[in-house]
Order: structure tokens, then C-alpha cells, then sequence
């Protein structure tokens, strides 16, 4: 087909710039699909096969999802029911974000927001003085602001239990709590079980089997019903921070055995060259082989992080209502009855707009650090 | 030697005998209850309801608990700390529910669960009374004009396997000589879609499910709920054994929501009638006579309370399943006087 095409004439140079370099787009993207999807039979019978199934999936879901959807209106009575009904999503659209929490202090909960992403912009950007320091005050003051701002509790902040908390807004803090928990734990953990100390590698190594070798669920189902029955009578502990703890220790074997991979990574000469030098153990551990490893598991680290925020929707075992939590108490309302297709397609919108941007960010803080390594 | 040290020992006995009665007559004059003690020291209630279940326990649009089991959270609350707000709901699975009572992390478990015999006896709870009488009903397309469940000879009805619906359908048919057809499913989605496309002529599930399945079809209207149940689902409230005083709190606030029906006394008439009336029934429910509600550990205004914040009974099934909401028609939980078993033992 591309041989038809004439060579370019100068009265076709005449015919305008943007006319040229249109047709030229064309024909360039001709020859990407003749190349890469129609460059054999068997190619060409896999791509048509998918051209056909994306025919048999797409109008239809368009279909329902824009075409004939209603987004007006406050009840379900606004929906026709021959396409999806975005009312329901508009309206119960604060319990996915908030929970219970109460309406009018929602506010602290934004406000919360907008500190996490103050403190959390200086420790991801590109050129940044003093990085640590703000990693330093990510860890520490922020958690106390938030803390404070959330639980209340102090004048002029009155007190929202944990159980009223929901939404996405409990995602996020478990999985703060997590990782922030995690990661030290799993550096620490990593270091122990390379250790030349028997006891302490032996507990390293119990500690990460253990908490690798039971499901996430068995965690979680211990701490909400065993947890109780070995703690005197009348003592609770409140549900969320069994949640948390259970995530950053079952979190932590992970990250220990992504940050060992690091670790290993690492030549032997490295470790060698930095005791001759005179360093004591923490000091070769510190400033010169961690640095290394944890530059080499980015990767692994995003991944644990990512599959961390999607684990944060079991904490419904443990009566905690997360996203998809509220999403499931969204579709019990008998006011609106029939709607789960709208209510799990916006979950599944919404945590992967979270997982992406994780990724991405995951993504630009690895080639931030491949610039600045000379290899 | 040894006939000394049991003469002893009977001495020991019968004395511990007597001061343990002497210990049980105090206790009826002033009631001491655990749990009662713990409610009120805490300023809250802890209830374990559903993790979202139409018409029993949900949140509404603006984020608060709903339904008819948090409405006897809440009438709890009001009886026992004077506001049905002080109440913290605490979600549960129905893997975790026993355990959680069980540890006492909450006080009372109200989560559309069937009463059962191994459940009272080996549990170590006590069913403390049924709010909801149910058990599988049917739901039909109109068009199909049948209005009893012995019409349904040919029938095919939309059944989620690994339940006892099934069993029930073919022990049904076995006795009332018609023939059921049954199309099965994994997941209530499926059955609804299936029900939906008119791959069945019917959908069956315990009560509160097929009215809730009802209001969730593309067209509510064409369905109809047929009035049998056949099969015995009675839910209710369990409290943990050996706290007999709080075990009776929850039964009574209970009735006292079906008394307050009984005796017409609604949310909308209580002041009116607590003001005027001369009727000695109706005097004794609201506290004004006699001293019931000192009998339970509370105060004479506890009934009064309970109809103020959440309506007698009927007006909660109305709220909940009535005609404006899912639609189911009230059958056994109608008032004993009525053709239902929601019944009193007599306040006296």
C-alpha cells in the first residue's frame, strides 16, 4: 500500500504545512501497525481477534457507562436503569472519602490532606536542599499533626473515634502507618538476618518466616478474635491500631526480604573497602552499603508499597469500613438498591488512579537516582 | 481422722450454701449486672450489628446508621443511658460475630442472626429475644398471577446454591405435591441478573434478602412477594450468659417497642397520652404506675424513652420494610392480635 504512495513533489510542499505533515503522520502510523501488529499471519489473526473482542466490550460499556447514564438528580428515582446510574456516586460520594465521619469536621480531614501533601512534595521533588531533614519531618511531626487533627480530642478540636473513621481517608492512614512502620522494621530485619550473630539471625529469620508463611487475612482475623480473648476483661484495644499493627508487621517480613535482595546486590568489595578504611559496623552499614541496596529495590520497595494499599481493603474483618468498605455499605442502602456494577466500577476507578500515581512516582524516583549515579 | 476432716467439709459447704443465698436475696433487691455496670460507666453502648444488610443495618446517604437493628441498639441505648445517640455500632462479619461477644468488646449482637438451638447451648450465649420473624419466602413476576406458594407447580425459581434453600424448596414440594423447578447460582448477582433477564419466574431467599433483591430489580413493580414462609429463620439478639439482669434489659426494651404498638402509643401521641391517659395498661408501659423499669436496674421512664427515639414497633417495620420502603408485607411479625407472633408475656 505504502508503494502507491507518490515520493513528495514540490507542488505537493506547496499544499500547505500542517496538510503535509497530517498526511505524513498517516502514513507513518500505517507503517507502525503494518510492522508491529499485521507483519505476519499468525500476528495478523491475533491482532484481528483483538480487534474483535475490543468491538464485543467497548460500545456496549460506553454505551453504559456514558451514553445512557444519569448523573442528575438525588435519587435513585433519577435513573432510568438503561445505563449506569453516576447518582448514586455523586451522592454517596463523601462516605467513600470521609467514612463517618462527622460532616462538620470533615474539614480536619482535608486539612490532614493538605499537610501530607506539604511535606510530602519537598521529599519527592527533583532538587531539593536538605532532603533528610524533610523525611525526617514527614516521619515525626506530621503523623503528630495528623494525629491530633484527627483523633481531637484537645479545645477547639472535639474527639472523632476511630469508629466513625472511613473511606479512603482510612487507606491512606493505614497504609502510612505501614510503610513508615515497615520500612525501618525491614531494614532492621534485613541487617539481622545477614548478621554474623547467630541469636539475632535466628529471630530475624523466625520473625520474617512466620509473618510470610500465614495469609494476611489469618493476621487480621487473629488480631479482631483472638486478640481479645488474651487480654484482660474490659481492656480493648482500639480496632484500628490492631489493623495497623497487624499490616506493618505482616508488611515488614516483605520489605525485609526486598531489602535483603538489595543487600545482596551489593559487592562484597564495597563492605571490604569501607572497614579497611576504619568504619565500625553501623557506620559500613549506614553510609555504605544501605544506601546502595535501597537504591537497587526501588522497584521491589513500590511494589510492596502499591500491593500494601490494595491489602487495606481486608480490614472490613476487623469492622473497619475503608473504601471499599463504604462502597459495600453504599450498595446495602435500600435507598439505592441494585447499583453495585456503579459502585465496585468507581472502586476500581479510584484505587487504581491511587496505585498509578504510586507507580509513577515510584517510576520518576528511580530515574531521579539513575541520573545521579555514575556508572 | 478422715470422718473429722469431712464433717468439716459438710460444715465448709452448708455454710458457703448459706451465705451464697444470702448473697442471691441481696442481689434481687438491688440488680447487679456486669455488663449494665460497664455500659454506664463507659457513657456508651457497644452494639455488633451487619456490615450492610438492607432493611436490618446500613449506613444512609449522610454517613449514620440505619435500619432495624440499629434500631434496637438505639432503643437500648435510650433506655439504658437516656440517648439513642450514645452508641458506638461495631461492623461484623458472620465469621466473627460469636467471638466478638464472646471476648466482650460488645455488649449486645444484633445482626439479622437466626436463634438456634446448638447456638444457645453451646455458645455460651443467650438469645435474648427475636425482633424479626422470617425464614425463605418467594418473590414472583406478577404477570405470572400467582398468589400463594402452592400455585408455583412448574415454576422456576432462581435459588443461590450452598444454603438450605434448596432443601427446603424440595421438602416443600415433597409434602405440598408440587413440582418446584430450581435454577441455581454462586452469587446473589448472578441470581438478580438471571431474574432480571427472565430466565426464571421467580426468586427465593429469607425475607428481608427477597425484599431487598425486590427493590435492587430493574423493575420493582413487576414483582410481587408471595405472603408464605417456608422455613423458620427467627433473628434476634444474643447477650453473653450469666449476665441475666442485662440479658433482660435487651428482651424488654424489646417488647416494650411491641407493647407501645399494642397499645397504640406511637412517636407522634406518647406526650399526649403520657399527659392524659386514665387507661391503667397504658399507665403502668409509660412508668406512671408501678415500678418497672426500677425492676430492670433502670428508671421508671425507660419505655417512655425508648417510643421518644425510635417508635413502637410497627412504626420501626414501616420505617424499614413497610410499603414505602422494601415492601415486605409484615406477616409473622405482625402483633399476636393480628395473625402475627409478635407477642408480650404480660406486663405485670
Amino acid at each position: 500500500m505504502t508503494a502507491e504512495i507518490p515520493a513528495r513533489s514540490p507542488a505537493h510542499r506547496l499544499a500547505g504545512h500542517t496538510a503535509g505533515s497530517l498526511s505524513r503522520g498517516i502514513r507513518q502510523a500505517m507503517n507502525a501497525l503494518r510492522r508491529n501488529l499485521f507483519n505476519s499471519i499468525g500476528n495478523t489473526i491475533l491482532s484481528g481477534m483483538m480487534l474483535a473482542l475490543f468491538w464485543l466490550v467497548i460500545p456496549p460499556f460506553v454505551d453504559w457507562a456514558v451514553t445512557h447514564a444519569t448523573i442528575a438528580g438525588i435519587s435513585k428515582s433519577a435513573c432510568d436503569g438503561s445505563g449506569a446510574c453516576w447518582t448514586f456516586i455523586k451522592v454517596r460520594l463523601p462516605s467513600f472519602f470521609y467514612g463517618s465521619f462527622p460532616p462538620t469536621e470533615r474539614w480536619r480531614v482535608d486539612l490532614a490532606a493538605l499537610l501530607l501533601v506539604a511535606f510530602g512534595i519537598p521529599v519527592l521533588r527533583d532538587r531539593v536542599a536538605r532532603r533528610g531533614l524533610w523525611v525526617v519531618l514527614l516521619l515525626t511531626v506530621f503523623p503528630v499533626l495528623a494525629g491530633v487533627l484527627l483523633v481531637g480530642g484537645v479545645p477547639g478540636l472535639p474527639y472523632v473515634g476511630t469508629h466513625l473513621w472511613g473511606g479512603l481517608l482510612l487507606n491512606t492512614t493505614i497504609s502510612f502507618v505501614a510503610v513508615a512502620g515497615s520500612l525501618p522494621l525491614g531494614m532492621a530485619l534485613a541487617l539481622g538476618r545477614r548478621s554474623g550473630l547467630p541469636i539475632v539471625r535466628m529471630l530475624s529469620i523466625g520473625f520474617i518466616e512466620l509473618w510470610r508463611g500465614v495469609p494476611l487475612l489469618t493476621v487480621l482475623f487473629m488480631a479482631t478474635v483472638m486478640l481479645p480473648l488474651f487480654l484482660p476483661h474490659g481492656i480493648t484495644i482500639d480496632n484500628l491500631v490492631r489493623a495497623m499493627v497487624a499490616l506493618t508487621l505482616f508488611t515488614s517480613a516483605y520489605m525485609a526480604e526486598v531489602v535483603r535482595g538489595g543487600l545482596q546486590g551489593v559487592p562484597s568489595g564495597q563492605e571490604e573497602a569501607a572497614y579497611a578504611l576504619g568504619l565500625k559496623w553501623w557506620q559500613v552499614q549506614y553510609c555504605v552499603v544501605l544506601p546502595q541496596a535501597l537504591r537497587l529495590v526501588v522497584p521491589g520497595i513500590v511494589n510492596t508499597v502499591v500491593d500494601l494499599f490494595k491489602d487495606t481493603t481486608l480490614v472490613t474483618i476487623v469492622g473497619l469500613f475503608d473504601m471499599l468498605g463504604a462502597v459495600n455499605q453504599a450498595i446495602n442502602d435500600p435507598a439505592w438498591l441494585g447499583l453495585a456494577k456503579e459502585g465496585y466500577a468507581f472502586a476500581a476507578l479510584l484505587f487504581f488512579v491511587c496505585c498509578f500515581a504510586m507507580s509513577s512516582f515510584g517510576r520518576r524516583f528511580e530515574r531521579r537516582l539513575e541520573r545521579s549515579t555514575p556508572r | 481422722m478422715s470422718g473429722v476432716i469431712l464433717k468439716f467439709l459438710g460444715c465448709c459447704t452448708v455454710l458457703s450454701c448459706l451465705v451464697g443465698f444470702a448473697g442471691e436475696a441481696r442481689a434481687q433487691s438491688t440488680i447487679k449486672s456486669p455488663t449494665l455496670e460497664a455500659v454506664k460507666q463507659r457513657g456508651q453502648l457497644n452494639c455488633g450489628v451487619d456490615t450492610g444488610m438492607p432493611g436490618y443495618a446500613f449506613q444512609n446517604s449522610s454517613g449514620q446508621w440505619d435500619g432495624l437493628d440499629v434500631a434496637l441498639c438505639r432503643a437500648v441505648a435510650a433506655a439504658v443511658l437516656g440517648d439513642p445517640d450514645k452508641v458506638k455500632y461495631v461492623g461484623l462479619t458472620s465469621k466473627v460475630r460469636f467471638t466478638v461477644l464472646q471476648s466482650g468488646e460488645i455488649d449486645m449482637l444484633i445482626r439479622d442472626t437466626t436463634l438456634t438451638f446448638t447456638r444457645n447451648t453451646q455458645l455460651g450465649l443467650n438469645e435474648a429475644v427475636i425482633n424479626f420473624y422470617t425464614g425463605e419466602t418467594f418473590m414472583v413476576r406478577k404477570n405470572l398471577n400467582v398468589a400463594h406458594v402452592k400455585e408455583l407447580d412448574g415454576a422456576t425459581i432462581c435459588v443461590i446454591t450452598g444454603t438450605t434453600l434448596e432443601r427446603d424448596i424440595a421438602d416443600y414440594g415433597r409434602a405440598n405435591h408440587v413440582k418446584i423447578n430450581t435454577l441455581l447460582f454462586d452469587r446473589p448477582e448472578e441470581a438478580f441478573a438471571a431474574a432480571n433477564a427472565g430466565r426464571c419466574d421467580g426468586y427465593t431467599d429469607d425475607g428481608g434478602s427477597v425484599a431487598a433483591a425486590r427493590s435492587g430489580m430493574q423493575h420493582p413493580d413487576d414483582w410481587v412477594i408471595l405472603p408464605e414462609v417456608i422455613s423458620r429463620e427467627p433473628l434476634g439478639a444474643f447477650v453473653r450468659q450469666g449476665d441475666e439482669p442485662w440479658s433482660n434489659i435487651v428482651k424488654w426494651t424489646h417488647y416494650a417497642m411491641v407493647e407501645a404498638e399494642a397499645l397504640d402509643i406511637s412517636q407522634s401521641n406518647l406526650d399526649e397520652v403520657k399527659k392524659t391517659t386514665t387507661e391503667p395498661e397504658a399507665r403502668k408501659f409509660l412508668g406512671l404506675e408501678g415500678d418497672f423499669g426500677k425492676m430492670l436496674g433502670l428508671d421508671n421512664d425507660w419505655s417512655y424513652r425508648i417510643v421518644k427515639s425510635v417508635g413502637n414497633y410497627g412504626e420501626v417495620y414501616d420505617r424499614y420494610f413497610g410499603p414505602k420502603a422494601l415492601g415486605l408485607p409484615r406477616g409473622l411479625n405482625e402483633l399476636w392480635n393480628h395473625g402475627g407472633l409478635q407477642y408480650v408475656l404480660a406486663w405485670q
